[in-house]
């Protein structure tokens, strides 16, 4: 892999950029690999990634129905942050947003994190007290949180509106080193890194069927033919439903749509990103300079990638109270995608009924922010069987009733 | 020189001057005029800045489709940015502002940006500004931020109004040209209602500004007598300025209306959103010229060949003196043709056809003009505008050309159809060839419910079936196919047409297309890194075959690293062109690497028009109880509960909330508290099945609650969790009210008609929510019976008639009142509830006949207060949908005789029968002070994970007025066994407070108050 660089630039203008390498090779399977991950999304490719760098697993497959970093991890509002309530949220969160800080430099590749700050507002007695508790909490689990009041709001968010008529906001929960990052970056970057260790991406491949023996995995059909594994992961968050059948097991999982929207571009007005979960919205500006917009999910099943307009309504709506000046900008684009939310709101990263079969799944509408933590996670977890991250997020837990809910400190989970 | 033309004009008013400003200056206009037309007529060719290099950009189109003319309009609340001129209509006053640049648009210094751009190619910034790691966020970063982004942000709100508007059809016909027109007067003889609906002031679209000939007339005079046809049907209804938004599941329409923009002086709203259910859509929506790609291309004074013509006969405005057409196909001699009729020079025409074009060329070729065949162009000069192009031949490299001088290029790549709306919803496309362009598959529509399509699209917008490819995008074509759509679509809704009339259509024989990506074809490197395809975006052919040299293959991969396709047009212009050069650099067909997603709205909606009448103090609902306006008139201090604003406490003076709450527990304590508890909720249970229904509901055994008396009652979800806690009364043997918490008496009403409609839909029960029907008193303290007793009436209060934990229906001073012998303060109390309608009276009166014993109202602080000195839980508090009632010590209201109830299977789980759980205790700080809300307790070393232990938390925490000290409830490990110990509860701010575990009854825990 050749490195990036000011001075590859420089030298490759000189020749009008001919010299420029693939990012990443687009190579056929081969009948057999150490380990599969199915889904090369930012948690598969992630995993692959942390397969060969911390456990040397590198004779690895990333199979991929469409094009990589396709699904929510091209779909996301760039989110990222590890203010989270419960302990083993907020461990592995922290860990991703972490990762997050040095991605760029270890992965050689920008993904442009920005630790430009993430406010979560409170604007009911009940949300300050949640956010209180959650800073409390953070204290002792290593997170940097902070309950700031509405004064020191304004001042680092000073588009908003502290008194709104309904839902004056009364201080928030401030995570300075959150922020956001280039989402289809984070994606080719660990892409083209798992490339450079000789794993093979295979794009334009659907699983059609898992193989198994004894109740081991044995390797997976696909549209380019069967190939063999000693280790399956499977990563498809919104589908993962539909793999697990494959695979001969249920997931208590629900696909929903949720939505996005972006604004037009407009010059640098704000450089925090502010959740206001109350009224249900949530915003940060794009380096392009559009608003990034999202709010909750569809309130029914599906797996259409779109979603219906009164929740880009209601979410407008929210977001016009808390920052007026919005009202006049107007909607670029609006789009969907399918997150897969567990009952508890928070993933799985488990062994499954099929031995050697492993999935990750469930990350539902706050998946993105957990990227490099996730496939750390689940990375340790295939080589080990174990992972100090992963345990408390395994299938068993909904058996036992030990649920990690976030919803708990807010009005929504993520 | 672009001018303004002596005559002609078909769309403005000479009789109507206007004024505007431009960047300061003072400009002439005309009614009718679209800003763009009006900075054309001015001279005013280059109007903005690109994002990424901050070159020149002029205007290049006429419609939605413009990358480049965006500008900041208005002032103050009414300030706008990125409003695009070519859709704006003048009007006297407006004031615009150019975008992207400083310090003006002739001087940008940003413009250094173009010096360095063989550094800035597609994705550079993914490979540099690595290094070192806080430079990004400190330094390039905020540079990157401050040259991108376009026009400025506002400052203020917004001082216009927005409306919604709902709208349903059988047939809803997007665009008014002559497709949607002919569509419409096809399926009107239906008889089913007909909307037929078009996003700018006009009526009839391209075809008059093309001079196309329609049954013996010039098309104008068809457009007109066509809307006068359709205006006297009564199931017709008509609409301009109403833009197709969206199209989403189940035949769901998003029209988006500018109402006003036009005329802001007139007092209507702005915009209007409207919400159309059609039962079936039909697209006429027309296509768009695409560009050619040639060096230079991007330069002002290059424009689409249709705008140019577009310019001429509707504004009467020529965007040159002279004006060079390049074409690769025959529309764009109409172009030609339209600048000759109206006196302008076209020095010559640069036709990448070897063999020329059809009958349109030969017209042009008699007036004279020069054709240049199998021709390209191989540059353009001059620095922010034209000045002359480089003619060369299409199959070289781009050497040795001939320069021609001209003012304007007019540009003609062919045309895509408008394919958005009928792809919003999941409609296919199929590549047609031979015209090359992407048009809507007939045979894969979006679906709706019933599996058939609901979207057809008709004319132009629908291509040319290929079997008839040859005879191209003609008008006969066109009002073929939308008689065929508008028949098919009342077919398919069960209705026969009339005779629809097919007008008569002269047409000209036409030669056909030549696709043509690149211009030369054989250019080097260094001309395809001048060849512009995204002009606002500033993504050029070179960029695109670099996303393809390093790997990005897929069109969305392409499209993302180099940004084509993402700037306001949304790639109306470049992303065919971009498809076809991945594509070929792919080596592969064009309907193989396919198109990037399209997704609403079609151009920009305004995010106040989403919003609609939902701002301010409409944004959401505000409920009301019956003594709302009291509160508000004596000093309440709102907190919102839901929907709901309830008084947080009633500020006398100067007093803090704190002071007010203090005095009003200690008041209520020692005399008379009333609180308007009409925001509780309160569900009524009816039916033969109602016992075993509550039964079900509840953990506790209802079932044997008598008429006449009360039980507090736990709800569970599922899993096992606490959800919502309140007193149930029996009225009857088959009748329950069952009170819930204020938050949740809406969802538990949802959550037992979900059991009831979908689980035990057998099961003989009617639920209603009457929580508005009632307002509901508590009157609390020592004095409770005296002011009840005082008030007289057949409802006998007194200790024997009503003990606590009944309750009794009656007449108390005239009013009709069901007295609830309940608490929740520890205090002697009454919850009065009478009719909503009486409720401001009552209350009224309790005020005044309670002023003898001390009465004051009280607000919820103070009842959260009371509730834990007497150690009741709350829901929301002590629960948060993690705890199970067994945590909190309410094991005696769960029934152990009932076989099942909702979220017991949960709680037998092995996680909930844990004797780890932490368990709910009282806490006292060592000096009195108050426990900071959501501290945890902290018990020896970390976890796997190196995050501190904890053994306990906080989970209401309050200075008591009647112990003045702190007091708290907590849930702690192995909490109860526990009385008596030390915790540590780390604070955030490093210091740490430590409490006691004691008993969480704090006040009275004998009950002899509450039984008095």
């Amino acid at each position: 892999m050749r490195r990036y660089s000011a001075f590859a630039i420089a030298r490759e203008a000189l020749r009008h950029h001919k010299g420029w390498e693939r990012a990443w090779r687009s190579p056929e399977p081969r009948p057999r690999y150490d380990a599969i991950i199915v889904g090369a999304g930012g948690h598969g490719l992630a995993t692959a990634y942390f397969l060969g760098k911390n456990h040397g697993l590198k004779n690895v497959a990333i199979i991929e129905k469409g094009w990589l970093g396709g699904g929510n991890t091209g779909r996301n509002t760039t989110i990222i942050r590890s203010n989270y309530l419960q302990d083993p949220s907020a461990a592995i969160y922290e860990k991703a947003r972490s990762l997050y800080e040095t991605i760029s430099q270890d992965l050689n590749y920008n993904v442009m994190f920005s630790p430009r700050g993430v406010i979560m507002l409170a604007q009911t007695h009940h949300e300050v007290r949640g956010y209180q508790r959650t800073a409390h909490a953070n204290a002792l689990q290593g997170v940097q949180t902070e309950w700031i009041g509405p004064e020191r709001v304004k001042e680092l968010c000073p588009i908003i509106n502290l008194d709104g008529p309904r839902y004056p906001v009364l201080g928030g929960l401030w995570q300075a080193r959150g922020g956001t990052a280039r989402h289809d970056a984070v994606a080719w970057g660990y892409a083209r890194a798992c490339s450079a260790m000789g794993m093979d991406i295979i794009q334009q491949c659907e699983v059609t069927g898992v193989r198994s023996s004894n109740g081991q995995v044995m390797g997976v059909e696909t549209t380019k033919g069967p190939i063999d594994c000693d280790k399956l992961g499977v990563v498809v968050a919104g589908h993962s439903g539909v793999l697990a059948e494959m695979a001969g097991f249920r997931l208590p999982i629900e696909s929903v749509s949720l939505q996005a929207l972006v604004s037009e571009p407009i010059k640098p007005c704000m450089d925090v990103v502010v959740m206001a979960n109350t009224v249900h919205g949530y915003m940060s500006q794009s380096d392009k300079g559009e608003m990034v917009i999202g709010g909750g999910t569809d309130g029914y099943n599906n797996y259409t990638q779109r979603g219906s307009f009164h929740h880009v309504e209601e979410t407008v709506r929210a977001l016009i109270e808390t920052f007026p000046m919005i009202s006049r900008l107007k909607m670029l684009r609006q789009w969907g995608g399918i997150v897969d939310v567990t009952g508890d709101r928070s993933p799985i990263i488990s062994k499954t009924p099929l031995g050697n079969c492993f999935i990750n799944c469930g990350w539902g509408t706050g998946g993105f922010k957990a990227i490099p933590g996730s496939g750390w996670a689940m990375a340790e977890l295939m080589a080990k069987g174990g992972s100090t991250l992963a345990d408390a997020f395994s299938l068993d837990r909904f058996r036992e009733g030990r649920f990690i809910d976030e919803s708990v400190a807010a009005g929504v989970a993520h | 020189m672009s001018t303004r033309l002596d005559h002609g004009g078909r769309l403005i008013d000479r009789d109507r001057p206007v004024t505007f400003r431009f960047n300061g200056k003072k400009m002439p206009g005309f009614a009718g005029d679209t800003v763009a037309s009006a900075l054309l007529a001015n001279d005013r060719v280059m109007v903005g800045r690109s994002f990424k290099y901050h070159r020149p950009r002029g205007i290049v189109a006429a419609g939605p489709e413009e990358p480049n003319a965006l500008l900041n309009m208005g002032r103050g609340p009414r300030f706008e940015p990125n409003q695009r001129a070519t859709t704006t209509e003048l009007f006297d006053g407006l004031e615009a502002e150019s975008q992207n640049h400083w310090p003006s648009l002739e001087y940008d210094v940003g413009a250094i940006n173009q010096l360095a751009s063989r550094l800035l190619p597609a994705g550079f910034y993914y490979k540099t500004f690595i290094h070192p790691r806080p430079a990004w966020k400190h330094v390039f970063e905020p540079v990157i931020r401050n040259s991108a982004g376009l026009g400025k942000a506002p400052k203020d709100g917004d001082a216009d109004r927005y409306e919604h508007f709902y709208w349903f059809t059988d047939i809803l016909i997007v665009g008014g040209g002559i497709a949607g027109l002919q569509a419409a007067l096809t399926a009107a003889t239906s008889g089913l209602r007909v909307t037929l609906i078009e996003q700018t002031a006009h009526w009839g679209g391209r075809a008059p500004v093309d001079g196309a000939e329609i049954d013996g007339e010039w098309a104008d005079e068809w457009v007109q007598g066509a809307v006068q046809a359709l205006e006297t049907m009564p199931n017709v209804t008509l609409r301009t300025r109403l833009m197709g938004a969206g199209v989403y599941d189940h035949g769901y329409v998003l029209g988006y209306e500018r109402v006003s923009d036009h005329s802001p002086a007139d007092d209507q709203p702005r915009h209007r959103l409207w919400k159309i259910r059609a039962r079936q859509v039909i697209t006429a929506t027309g296509a768009i010229e695409r560009p050619l790609s040639f060096p230079g291309n991007d330069l002002p004074g290059v424009m689409l060949a249709s705008a140019v013509r577009d310019y001429a006969v509707n504004f009467a405005v020529s965007p040159g003196q002279r004006t060079v057409v390049v074409t690769n196909n025959d529309d764009a001699y109409l172009t030609a043709l339209a600048l000759v009729d109206v006196g302008q020079t076209v020095p010559a025409i640069v036709d990448a056809r070897p063999a020329g074009g059809g009958e349109l060329a030969q017209e042009v070729a008699n007036h004279g003009v020069e054709v240049h065949l199998g021709a390209a162009i191989a540059g353009v000069t001059g620095r922010s505008r034209v000045e002359g192009v480089k003619i060369t031949a299409q199959t070289g490299t781009g050497t040795d050309p001939t320069e021609i001088a001209c003012d304007c290029v007019a540009m003609s790549g062919g045309w895509s159809p408008v394919v958005h709306l009928w792809s919003h919803c999941g409609g296919k496309l199929t590549w047609n060839a031979p015209l090359a362009m992407f048009q809507p598959d007939p045979e894969r529509p979006p679906t709706g419910a019933d599996g058939q399509g609901f979207v057809t699209a008709a004319g132009v917008a629908a291509g040319v079936p290929i079997e008839r490819a040859g005879e191209g995008l003609s008008n006969f074509q066109t009002l073929r196919s939308a008689t065929e759509a508008a028949q098919s679509v009342c077919v398919r809704l069960g209705r026969s047409v009339g005779d629809a009339a097919m007008p008569a259509v002269r047409e000209v024989e036409t030669a056909p297309l030549a696709p043509v990506w690149i211009m030369p074809d054989g250019a080097d490197i260094r001309l395809r890194e001048k060849m512009w395809l995204d002009f606002q975006n500033d993504v050029k052919v070179s960029d695109v075959q670099l996303a393809a040299q390093e790997g990005f293959e897929s069109v969305e991969h392409t499209k993302r690293y180099t940004t084509l396709g993402m700037a306001t047009d949304q790639g109306k212009l470049s992303n065919i062109n971009g498809l076809a050069v991945l594509s070929k650099a792919l080596d592969a067909e064009i309907p193989q690497v396919g198109t990037t997603t399209f997704r609403p709205p079609y151009t920009p909606i305004s995010m106040a028009a989403i919003a609609g009448e939902a701002r301010g103090k409409t944004f959401q609902p505000l409920r009301r109880t019956p003594m709302h306006d009291w509160h508000a008139a004596n000093g309440a201090h709102w907190e919102p509960v839901g929907h709901w604003r309830r008084p947080y406490c009633y500020l006398h003076g100067s007093e803090t909330p704190e002071q007010a709450v203090a005095r009003e527990v200690r008041n209520t304590r020692a005399n008379l508290g009333l609180l308007d508890a009409s925001t509780l909720g309160k569900i009524v249970v009816k039916g033969p099945d109602a016992c075993r229904f509550v039964d079900m509901l509840y953990t506790n055994k209802m079932s044997t609650l008598k008429p006449g008396r009360c039980r507090y009652g736990l709800m569970c979800s599922e899993n096992g969790f606490l959800s919502d806690d309140g007193v149930v009364a029996r009225i009857d043997a088959q009748t329950f009210l069952c009170h819930t918490t204020s938050g949740g008496a809406d969802r538990i009403h949802a959550w037992m008609e979900d059991w009831l409609q979908c689980e035990w839909w057998d099961w003989q029960v009617y639920t209603a929510n009457l929580t508005e029907q009632y307002a509901q008193i508590a009157v609390v303290g020592p004095n409770a019976r005296k002011v009840l007793e005082k008030l007289g009436g057949s409802l006998d209060v007194s200790r024997e008639a009503l003990p606590f934990m009944g309750w009794a229906a009656g007449r108390l001073a005239g009013f009709d009142a069901r007295a609830y012998r309940i608490s929740f303060s520890g205090e002697l109390s009454y919850e009065i509830s009478v009719p909503a309608a009486t409720g401001a009276e009552f209350w009224d009166l309790l005020i005044e006949a309670g002023e003898e014993f001390g009465a004051m109202p009280y607000g919820t602080e103070a009842l959260h207060v009371m509730r834990a000195e007497k150690g009741f839980i709350m829901i929301g508090d002590e629960t948060d949908g993690t705890v199970i009632p067994q945590d909190l010590g309410l094991d005696w209201a769960i029934s152990k005789k009932k076989d099942d109830y909702l979220g017991k299977r949960a709680q037998e789980r092995s996680h909930m029968t844990d004797p780890e759980r932490w368990k709910l205790v009282g806490l006292e700080t060592m000096d009195g002070s108050v426990l900071p809300d959501g501290a945890y307790a902290v018990g020896a070393g970390t976890n796997a994970n190196g995050q501190r232990n904890m053994v306990g938390r906080v989970t209401s925490t309050y200075h008591s007025p009647t112990l003045d000290k702190g007091i708290a409830m907590g849930l702690v490990l192995h909490g109860s066994d526990r009385m008596g110990e030390v915790l540590e509860f780390p604070g955030t701010d490093g210091k740490t407070t430590r409490a006691r575990i004691v008993d969480p009854v704090f006040y009275d825990p004998a009950g002899e108050k509450q039984n008095a």
